[in-house]
């Protein structure tokens, strides 16, 4: 079963007179559990394809099918409950809320979830001694390590159970024995049956994936196994 | 549902930790707001304190009493026609007073200034009412001490005097008028009454409690000559719901007595403590209206602080906002938050305000009267809380309906 199903997306941004195709044509499948990454040089398009994955960003032609609902046609709010229950999102910049605590911004999207207060707060707690963090719980942003901060990140994009995890270069702003953790976590993550998408733009990070896609220029240059594959066929739609 | 509500609480918590995170910035904001309440508030009490003290003066004058004058009260018809009518004399008054079957009580009066004297001190131009011992039931008098004049001493035009609470605090400062001899206008009087405190100050020299109440013999015979001088007829009704039947049959005489045909007009005019009412609230209602203009612009200039205050919040926090969506917050969420901001700034400065107020109209209390009523409170919380609301609708709107993508990318 495919969670996701992209057909022929296109994303062309207006500046000025100027259009930026940023993605051109792509068509995707990835299956539950598949641990996928993304690469390419700069401008390629990974960050924008990530975005449209993670239903931040509405792709400018072509079809988005996510777990069987055609993501392409909803409206705002429906956008924002995808989101906020089957996605999680981690960013390069962490971007957590700098004036709450760990366990705060770990449990806010259960608070947008609409979650009773004891039982957010039970399940954010738990995830963060998952990831790592049980010492750390009442620890603002700036009272952690960026390794830490990404842990926090990790934990806020678990708490609520997301069909998969996007984190577009999740240890760009980490050096490699740190990212070389996080990417330990992710590992973790994946082997308790998660799907993970992840963009980087180290091969030895992308070592730890099953499939590696490459984009250029908006475009899929290359679907394939990775060193560590062990899924039959790379599921590839373009013709 | 239940959603709306977390969405409340963290929406108020946020609120709370945004303003704490800029305490002097908020201080600032909230400033506009208790300016704008505090006017607000001291401006609704002050009117409402004059217009207790009006009302109370105005009742002074009885609303079951007639006044029959040649003048109309508050008229906007032709000064002139009124000018050139009859004067009332005694003489109509007594065939008046003969025909008139309802009334309670009927008493003509005229009025004169003079200074009044005691020894070395003095009042000048005090307001003589002149009338007959009927006069005293035509009003709610009640006396500090002594009694009104009786009918044998207006008869016979004696020279006594009943005198206001505040002539006898003037003349008397040790309360002993009662059986002096006071100078009016150069002549001897001898006071048999004191009134007690009676209406309120605003009313001024119309305030009994500044007048000196003689016969309207003694006015005639000493101040004022009985030609050319017009008298008003003052007819009270039994009570108040035989007003309009009191009035019917005042007018029937009065057109009787001066043998008027049925297609002439009335050449007098039977006046009302209403007409006055009438002339007093709508000055009051402009005064309210420049007054709700003038505090009006205050609140919005402080509602112009906030919104702008929101704006610059709402841009400092735009990557903020694109966390929240990315994880799920709504278009709702963000507005509802910032909603929530903007109301909370100008609930707590107009709470702040509204103490101040009472505080200050607590101290102008000693000086006029105010009273800072229930309803007062309601309004200026309402109001701070519409505010609140109004001057955040722009930038909360501005906050829901950003580009998460965006958002997350802003610097
Ligand atoms: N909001 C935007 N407006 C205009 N052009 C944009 C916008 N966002 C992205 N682009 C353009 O789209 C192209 C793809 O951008 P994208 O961020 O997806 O690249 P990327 O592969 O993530 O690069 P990097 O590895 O540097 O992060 C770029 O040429 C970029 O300039
Ligand atoms: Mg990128």
């Amino acid at each position: 079963m495919n969670i996701i199903n992209i057909e022929h997306i296109s994303k062309v941004y207006h500046l000025g007179i100027e259009e930026v195709h940023a993605l051109r044509d792509i068509s995707l499948r990835i299956d539950k559990n598949e641990y996928l990454a993304i690469m390419g040089p700069s401008g390629s398009g990974k960050s924008t394809l990530m975005n449209m994955l993670g239903c931040l960003d509405t792709p400018t032609s072509g079809i988005y099918d996510f777990n069987g609902q055609s993501v392409s046609t909803m409206s705002d709010n429906e956008l924002a409950k995808i989101r906020n229950k089957e996605i999680g999102f981690v960013f390069q910049t962490f971007n957590l809320l700098p004036r709450s605590d760990a366990l705060h911004n770990v449990e806010l999207p259960l608070v947008y979830a609409g979650l009773p207060y004891a039982e957010r707060r039970e399940r954010a707690k738990q995830t963060l001694i998952d990831v790592g963090l049980g010492d750390r719980i009442h620890h603002k942003p700036n009272e952690l390590s960026g390794g830490q901060r990404q842990r926090v990140a990790i934990a806020r994009a678990l708490v609520s159970n997301p069909s998969i995890i996007l984190a577009d270069e999740p240890t760009g702003n980490l050096d490699s024995k740190i990212g070389e953790e996080i990417m330990q976590l992710f590992e973790e993550i994946h082997s308790k049956g998660n799907t993970i998408i992840l963009v980087t733009h180290e091969e030895y990070i992308a070592e730890h994936a099953a499939r590696i896609i490459r984009l250029k220029d908006g475009l899929v240059e290359k679907d394939e196994i990775g060193s560590r594959g062990n899924i039959q066929k790379p599921k590839v739609a373009t013709e | 549902m239940r959603n709306i509500v977390f969405e409340f609480k963290e929406g108020l918590l946020i609120a709370f930790r945004a303003l704490r995170a800029n305490k002097i910035r908020s201080a600032l904001t909230m400033l506009g707001i208790f300016i704008g309440i505090t006017v607000v508030v001291l401006m609704s009490t002050a009117i409402k304190g004059i217009d207790n003290s009006f009302q109370k003066g105005i009742s002074a004058l009885g609303s079951d009493v007639l006044y029959i004058s040649k003048w109309q009260w508050f008229s906007n018809d032709d000064w002139w026609t009124m000018r050139n009518r009859k004067n009332i004399d005694m003489a109509e008054f007594e065939k008046f007073k003969n025909l008139a079957k309802l009334p309670l009580a009927i008493a003509p009066t005229t009025n004169s200034r003079r200074t009044v004297k005691y020894k070395d001190r003095r009042v000048e131009s005090v307001f003589l009412n002149g009338s007959t011992s009927e006069y005293v039931k035509t009003t709610n008098f009640t006396f500090e001490h002594g009694r009104f004049y009786s009918d044998i001493e207006s008869n016979s035009s004696r020279h006594v005097a009943i005198i206001g609470s505040e002539i006898a605090k003037s003349l008397f400062p040790r309360g002993d008028a009662m059986d002096k001899t006071i100078k009016i206008g150069g002549v001897n009087f001898k006071i048999i009454g004191v009134l007690s405190e009676q209406g309120s100050v605003i009313l001024g020299p119309f305030n009994p409690d500044n007048q000196v109440f003689i016969p309207i013999g003694t006015i005639f015979k000493n101040f004022e000559s009985r030609h050319g001088r017009t008298i008003t007829i003052n007819v009270r009704a039994i009570n108040p719901g035989m007003v309009a039947e009191t009035k019917d049959e005042a007018e029937g005489i009065m057109r009787k007595v001066r043998g008027l045909r049925h297609n002439e007009v009335n050449d007098f005019s039977i006046n009302q403590q209403e007409a006055l009412m009438d002339q007093y609230n709508s000055v009051v209602g402009v005064i309210q209206i420049a007054g709700l203009f003038i505090t009006g612009l205050s609140l919005f200039v402080g509602a112009i602080g906030i919104m702008n205050i929101m704006f610059v919040s709402v841009r400092e926090r735009t990557r903020e906002i694109g966390i929240r969506k990315a994880i799920g917050a709504k278009r709702r969420t963000i507005l509802i938050q910032f909603l929530l901001e903007s109301s909370t700034i100008c609930l707590i400065g107009g709470t702040i305000g509204l103490l101040a107020a009472v505080i200050l109209s607590m101290v102008v209390n000693q000086f006029i009267p105010t009273s800072v009523q229930v309803d007062v409170v309601i309004i200026a919380l309402v109001v701070s809380l519409m505010t609140g609301v109004l001057a955040g609708i722009a930038p909360a709107y501005m906050a829901a309906k950003l580009d998460p993508v965006e958002a997350l990318r802003y610097e």
